[in-house]
């Protein structure tokens, strides 16, 4: 995974609530075997017109200002629906590594950390003037300090946020899970030992 | 010290608590599907990890299987990723039932069919709606492809404790309300946020008398309140179900595993994070009218106007919903047309849907421009039915009966809307294109979309003839 390292990008703003994973990548372009390659399809019924090719001019992350943004800044309940990880996958692809709203679905907020995402939750007070930044200076450039759990902006916001503290090593170190927890070898396999005899049922040999 | 539930399964399944880092919870079953695997599957190859409990998984392939001439898959990335299920369980000797087999079916149809889920386990699934599973009694929740990918690799999962809701509904519910209803309305009250970083047990005299099939549709549904996992205490409802079963406890293993499971209810005096009520008495058949599951309000309702909303963003929700549903606010549900009618999915696709949908269908013919189609949830569901001789009454009503699968659910195998098509379905989500790209989706329960289909708009099936 690539660690997450502090930076400065423009702020792209989405004013919607529940944005569900269906509209941040729609089933029909689920099918691929692979990880890669979604951020085309990433909101496509919203970002493409009828024909599904031509941009509609309608839709934010559209705008030139927005071109290039690593950070979305959405409203609550963002990422709800199912479990797809093509969602990250797609969002990731597409160049955003920071999403900051009030609130986010769960399976998909664990699906960020595995992507190196930093899904970042933040007051409703907080949200707004961050909203209101972008939308009176589009194009504007937040920095956003893992590290030191920080986000900052050219108007004077200084936003301080909370993370899990092992989430945010992995991030930082880009760690792999597997491997983490692969080191707890010989506690799984003593739970295992125990487990059988517990429920000796659900072992083959039983 | 009293637990819940949840605290139970998790105190029981807990393999490692480090100090620093994340807990540890055993899998001890975990289902998969075609769409959410594969990236997996390369993951463990690219690592040279391997399966580690190969018999703790079961298989299908079901979203992308077409339900008319099911072999055909044309869309060529389609095909492949069905071919890759395939390849990839023969490689690791899993458990699949596959195209072939005569028990394939939509993973959360098929698993309780073979009682693979018991009591107590932790259940995981590359799929939102493996909250089902919770019916058991079992702790059951979707995850992504890495976490999937993980479960294989170590057969845990990193977990963070989730807070507990009890959702208690008393009394009993009026005629043709459903399992169905009862998780709209509870969706309705709570929001489709309301249950994050929750785990719900749902409790009291109206849940402990559904049967397992509606205890499978409420807890399906526990996901679109945003919940991690639904529950539902095991009791004898639950073991009679299993007993017998392909994979249940066999011998001196069953009344060991019965007294196990009796067990785990939460104690008497236990502590929730947060308790909800509702009387069943209120729950009255449920249409949803948005682009959200918490969109949703009885059938004798009127469709909101966005100024009935305190909360400015459920006013602006309700405002787009409005917009892209094509409603009026004021409009009455029952004047509501529909083109499409759907039953089917994980939520409503088991026997006792058919059975509940064949007797308002019996003698009376589909309206005219509505096509209607039923999708049974798996071969066993379609082939029990058909010994019931329901897939006659469906026929009969100009109904197509076709052959089972995930179909207009989520749209992935070429079963979908039209731009501007307005369907009553069975499924779980309304979301906008979840049925095609400009689809119009009304949630219902199999009873009101059988009603739907021969009105051609909805109907209080309390009073209709």
């Amino acid at each position: 995974m690539q660690p997450y390292i502090k930076h400065t990008s423009i702020a792209a703003l989405m004013d919607r609530s529940n944005v569900d994973t269906d509209q941040i990548i729609p089933k029909n372009f689920m099918k691929k075997v692979e990880r890669t390659g979604f951020g085309i399809n990433l909101f496509h019924n919203w970002r493409f017109l009828a024909d599904n090719i031509t941009p509609n001019p309608e839709f934010e992350l559209n705008k030139p200002a927005f071109q290039g943004a690593k950070i979305l800044v959405a409203g609550e309940n963002f990422g709800c629906g199912s479990s797809r990880e093509h969602a990250p996958w797609a969002i990731a692809d597409y160049g955003f590594n920071t999403i900051i709203s009030t609130s986010f679905a769960d399976i998909f907020f664990s699906n960020c950390f595995k992507n190196s995402i930093l899904p970042i939750v933040v007051t409703d007070e907080q949200l707004a003037a961050l909203m209101a930044e972008i939308a009176g200076n589009e194009g504007v450039e937040f920095t956003v300090d893992l590290e030191a759990q920080k986000v900052t902006t050219p108007g004077g916001l200084s936003i301080s946020f909370e993370v899990d503290a092992f989430r945010k090593e992995s991030l930082l170190e880009g760690l792999d899970d597997i491997a983490w927890t692969l080191k707890h070898e010989k506690e799984i396999s003593a739970y295992e030992v125990e487990h059988k005899k517990r429920l000796p049922w659900l072992w083959p040999s039983a | 010290m009293t637990r819940t539930m949840y605290e139970k399964i998790w105190d029981a399944n807990l393999v490692h608590e480090p100090e620093a880092g994340s807990p540890l919870l055993f899998v001890d079953r975990h289902l998969m599907h075609e769409v959410t695997s594969p990236q997996a599957f390369e993951g463990l190859r690219l690592q040279n990890r391997k399966v580690r409990n190969v018999h703790s998984i079961l298989g299908t392939i079901d979203h992308c299987v077409p339900t008319k001439d099911r072999f055909n898959i044309v869309d060529v990335i389609a095909k492949k990723q069905v071919e890759t299920m395939t390849a990839n369980c023969e490689e690791n000797e899993i458990n699949l039932y596959g195209m072939d087999s005569n028990q394939n079916g939509v993973i959360h149809i098929v698993v309780p069919e073979h009682g693979f889920v018991h009591p107590g386990m932790v259940v995981c699934c590359g799929d939102s709606h493996t909250a089902t599973h919770g019916a058991f009694g079992a702790l059951a929740f979707g995850i992504g492809t890495s976490e999937v990918e993980h479960v294989m690799a170590t057969q845990t999962l990193q977990q963070k404790k989730a807070k507990t809701m009890l959702v208690k509904v008393e009394g009993k519910l009026p005629a043709f309300s459903t399992a169905k209803d009862i998780a709209l309305a509870i969706i309705a009250k709570t929001g489709t946020a309301g249950g994050t970083g929750y785990v719900m047990e749902f409790a009291g005299n109206t849940i402990t008398d559904l049967t397992m099939e509606g205890r499978m549709t409420l807890c399906n549904m526990a996901i679109e309140a945003g919940a991690r996992a639904g529950l539902v205490a095991p009791d004898q409802v639950t073991f009679d179900y299993l007993e017998g079963k392909e994979f249940a406890p066999k011998g001196d293993h069953w009344p060991a595993a019965v007294e196990y499971w009796k067990s785990l209810s939460s104690d008497e005096g236990a502590e929730f994070d947060a308790v909800i009520e509702l009387k069943a008495e209120d729950i009255a058949p449920q249409v949803s009218w948005g682009t959200s599951p918490e969109q949703v309000i009885s059938v004798t309702g009127v469709v909101p106007s966005p100024s009935d909303f305190t909360n400015e963003v459920k006013s602006q929700a309700c405002a787009s919903a409005l917009k892209y549903m094509a409603l009026d606010a004021g409009q009455k549900m029952t004047d509501i047309h529909i083109d499409v009618v759907f039953i089917g999915s994980c939520t409503n696709g088991r026997i006792e849907d058919f059975r509940a949908a064949a007797e308002l269908l019996k003698g009376k013919k589909v309206a005219d421009g509505v096509q209607a189609f039923a999708v049974p949830g798996s071969f066993p569901v379609k082939d029990q039915a058909e010994k019931e001789g329901i897939d006659k009454i469906f026929i009969d009503a100009g109904w197509e009966w076709r052959d089972p699968g995930c179909s207009m659910c989520l749209a992935m195998n070429g079963d979908e809307l039209k731009d501007g098509q307005r369907s009553a379905s069975t499924s779980n989500r309304n979301f906008e294109g979840r049925q095609g790209k400009g689809g119009r989706t009304h949630l219902v329960s199999p009873a009101m979309a059988a009603a739907a289909s021969v009105a051609g708009h909805f109907v209080d099936i309390r009073d209709w003839k």
